[in-house]
């Protein structure tokens, strides 16, 4: 090669580079790409088996038979508090959640629920956190839309907001609906 | 007051710098002797007026000044004066403004060391350090302000993150970043290089001990991050392949490549074009690093506020330094041409060696660490390279560099008799091979042939030393003669060497810890690595701005008390957070170490680990650095150095 070729490679290997950082930053800056986001290894999988307390508590097979926007929180969690808002508009808009209230006694989750409202159509209880682990739930509040026929198709860390909701949850809903 | 004298500091030095860049290298481009003469007063205004400004914002954070915003957010009033200072750079603005500082400073330090230096090179070395200086200045002024106020302000601050509290953390970023800004000048000597479009052996005699000193701090601030992950973390690890870490490690690597290469410059007049390659890189991987780490696309335990927005601004200025400084090696370098000649088997051909599997570690590295990143950028990929995959390809690229580092400085220049290297070698090679064998009896393959390394280069470099000063060949005391005339050059390479043999022990060592996770109850008794460990009890302890939990164990062996550790598990009310406190016992063979987990059922989870050699890996970076410190002594290096000259000979110094 031409030596002179040779000594611009430096060059244009970073302003190759330059330019995916640029395009990395600018897609962070949409909320497109969050190299710290980990992809949950349930989508497109059966939910795990379980059986929760609660009142009245549900099992892995109730979930069958009709999409369901499941919520984990926790009454101890702030976010969780922030998202209530967003939870009861779902609610009102029909859409069914049921509740995993995480590492959290009776008692502080009833508190919580009478403060913000119950957007939960059913409440299971996972005080030790064992179900979680199984979820590979990295934190509250995190949410999954589990199908009619019991598969987990979505699946969102940290608070929804609005612009969440119309973005990513509505098209989904309406295509498992 | 103070808040805005520093901002104002700030500003001038931005107004200084400016300068700085322009009228040297205008001068230097026209030859104007008057305007290169202005070159060392302007460096020497920028780092004072960049000292003020830092001064007025430690000034700010030691007195608790909260309507300062970087000081309300990172700082409390309980908090010990000890980290009210180091508050001030551990956090992005603060930091951001002491980078500023050392290079500032690095300018200041060429305007003063550097009178030997040619007219049109130091003027244009100091522009060039004034250029990039200015644009981080840029940055902390325009977009992360430190002197921002609040008002009103709080009562008090939001504290430090408490894994920073900690003695080893408060000197691991000074010491980083004075080895990371540091390789500013060797950088500034390249660019200068190119636009006189001239390299000779006094430009390598130049760049060396810059590149040397920036290389020592560099060892050192890795060593002590690396020291403080293993004790404060409490993971029990020393080294985790995490993107922050592996950003250190590449221009470790890239400069320890060109501190060798420098040395064939200057004695050889060969490699011109690589090295000044290596020098831009060098100093471009530091830059990247801070870009990486502070734009928050890298995903890593080492926080600081992430902002894309902020991002975008590092990443043009980084183009700019970077970019325009390969896009000028692109154009210029072509003018440089090399000299000297030498045969494949030379010791400049052992250096080319040395550069060459550096630099593919490196390579590996950056690929390791960036890969991800654009596996998600262009394939929508979600993936992660972590620990194996380093120790998969880094292992087989340190195996050739180990065998030839003991080889290479017994080579001859220009052309050399490998048989007559090799047989003032036999002896280290016979106990390296007696060592791998003894442990590949005790221990699995892979730290064997650790330890055989370690001893190859321990006492590689001892044969190096033996064969130059004769021993055994003379009589003692001419020998010792021999010793102390031995250039510093060459003494300081047997010292890093041997150091980098002497961490290779250790993390061989390290990779047979034992280690056991156990629930206790006060009296009871765990056996982990032939130790018994005795949990005696459980207590709560006191702290300035923390309340923690104190488990104390008693390590006995054979019914003898060896320790009494006493780890902590401490929360933060400020900071609403928890942190380990490891407790270690070491005599340097081994550490007991020991971390308090959650309590339960009246009893503690306790982790407990027999680190073998463990403390071998930080003490041979030690050595390592204090080889490069010894190397920096040499007279060769001070030559021109007036500070010497005005002193009398045989004056204690």
């Amino acid at each position: 090669m031409n030596r002179r070729l040779l000594l611009l490679v430096p060059f244009g290997g970073v302003l190759v580079a330059g330019a995916g950082f640029l395009a990395m930053l600018e897609r962070a800056q949409e909320g497109k790409f969050d190299p710290r986001e980990v992809p949950s290894m349930l989508i497109g999988k059966p939910v795990p088996r379980f059986t929760l307390p609660g009142d009245p508590g549900f099992a892995s097979t109730d979930l069958v038979g009709r999409p369901v926007l499941v919520n984990w929180f926790a009454s101890w969690c702030v976010p969780c508090a922030e998202e209530a808002t967003v939870l009861m508009d779902l609610k009102r808009a029909g859409v069914p959640i049921w509740g995993i209230a995480y590492k959290d006694k009776p008692a502080d989750t009833a508190k919580f629920l009478a403060r913000y409202g119950s957007p939960y159509a059913r409440l299971g209880r996972d005080e030790p956190g064992r179900v979680a682990i199984d979820w590979g739930v990295t934190g509250v509040p995190e949410t999954y839309l589990i199908d009619a026929q019991g598969v987990v198709r979505w699946r969102f860390v940290g608070p929804m907001t609005p612009d969440t909701v119309s973005a990513e949850l509505q098209p989904i809903l309406r295509k498992y609906a | 007051m103070i808040p805005e004298l520093g901002h104002f500091a700030l500003a001038l030095a931005v107004a200084i710098g400016f300068a700085q860049a322009v009228i040297p290298l205008w001068g230097a481009a026209r030859g104007d002797a008057r305007m290169m003469q202005a070159a060392p007063a302007l460096a020497l205004g920028q780092f004072i007026a960049m000292a003020v400004s830092f001064l007025s914002l430690v000034w700010s954070s030691v007195t608790s000044d909260f309507s300062v915003l970087t000081v309300a957010e990172n700082t409390h009033s309980l908090e010990p004066l000890v980290y009210k200072i180091t508050g001030s750079w551990g956090n992005h603005e603060g930091s951001i403004l002491f980078w500023c500082l050392i290079l500032s400073l690095c300018g200041a330090a060429v305007a003063q060391f550097g009178k030997a230096l040619p007219a049109s090179l130091r003027a244009r070395v100091i522009g060039v350090l004034g250029l990039s200086g200015v644009g981080f200045a840029l940055f902390a002024l325009l977009a992360s302000d430190p002197f921002l106020r609040l008002w009103p302000p709080p009562p008090n601050g939001r504290d430090m993150n408490p894994l920073l509290q900690d003695p080893g953390l408060a000197m691991h970023p000074p010491m980083l970043y004075v080895g990371y800004v540091g390789f500013a000048v060797p950088f500034a000597f390249a660019v200068a290089a190119l636009l006189e479009g001239r390299i000779d052996a006094a430009w390598g005699r130049w760049v060396r001990p810059w590149t040397l000193a920036a290389w020592c701090f560099l060892t050192g601030g890795i060593a002590l991050g690396s020291w403080w992950s293993y004790y404060e973390l409490g993971w029990g690890g020393f080294w985790f392949w995490d993107p922050v870490e592996n950003a250190s490690l590449l221009p470790w690597l890239t400069g320890t490549a060109l501190l060798h290469s420098a040395i064939v410059v200057e004695k050889r007049e060969a490699l011109k074009v690589w090295t000044v390659l290596l020098a831009i890189g060098t100093f471009s991987l530091s830059l990247s690093g801070t870009f990486l780490v502070r734009s928050g696309i890298l995903n890593s335990v080492h926080s600081f506020a992430n902002d894309p927005a902020r991002g975008v601004f590092i990443l043009a200025l980084l183009g700019l330094v970077i970019g325009g400084s390969l896009l000028l090696f692109g154009l210029r370098a072509p003018v440089l041409s090399a000299t000297g000649i030498f045969a494949p088997l030379s010791r400049e051909g052992a250096i080319v060696l040395n550069n060459v599997l550096l630099c593919s570690i490196a390579a590996v590295v950056l690929t390791g660490t960036t890969y991800p990143l654009f596996a998600d950028l262009l394939l929508g990929e979600k993936l992660s390279v972590g620990p194996p995959f380093f120790n998969a390809t880094v292992f087989p690229l340190a195996a050739p560099l180990c065998v030839a580092m003991a080889v290479g400085p017994m080579l001859a220049w220009k052309r050399a008799d490998l048989a007559a290297a090799l047989a003032k070698l036999w002896w280290a090679a016979l106990v390296a091979a007696a060592v791998g064998v003894v442990a590949a009896f005790g221990a699995r393959p892979l730290p064997a042939i650790g330890f055989a390394a370690a001893a190859w280069l321990i006492f590689g470099a001892l044969a190096d030393l033996v064969a130059r000063i004769r021993l055994f060949r003379v009589p003692l005391g001419a020998s010792l003669q021999r010793l102390g005339a031995l250039p510093r050059g060459s003494l300081g390479t047997t010292i890093a060497h041997a150091g980098l043999g002497v961490t290779i022990a250790g993390i061989a060592g390290m990779s047979l810890a034992q280690q056991a996770i156990v629930l206790l109850h006060p009296g009871q008794v765990a056996h982990v690595g032939g130790y018994d460990w005795r949990l005696e009890s459980v207590g709560d302890v006191a702290g300035p701005n923390y309340a923690a939990r104190e488990a104390r164990i008693e390590v006995s062996r054979d019914g003898r008390v060896v320790a009494t550790l006493a780890p902590q598990r401490r929360s933060f009310p400020v900071q609403q957070m928890t942190t380990t406190e490891a407790r270690i016992n070491t005599n340097l063979i081994r550490d007991l170490y020991a971390v308090l987990g959650e309590e339960r059922d009246g009893g503690a989870v306790l982790r407990l680990h027999v680190n073998w050699l463990a403390p071998w890996i930080w003490l041979g970076a030690l050595i390592m650095a204090a080889g490069g410190l010894v190397s920096l002594a040499d007279r060769r290096l001070r030559v021109g150095a007036p500070a010497r000259r005005a002193r009398p000979a045989g004056a204690p110094a």
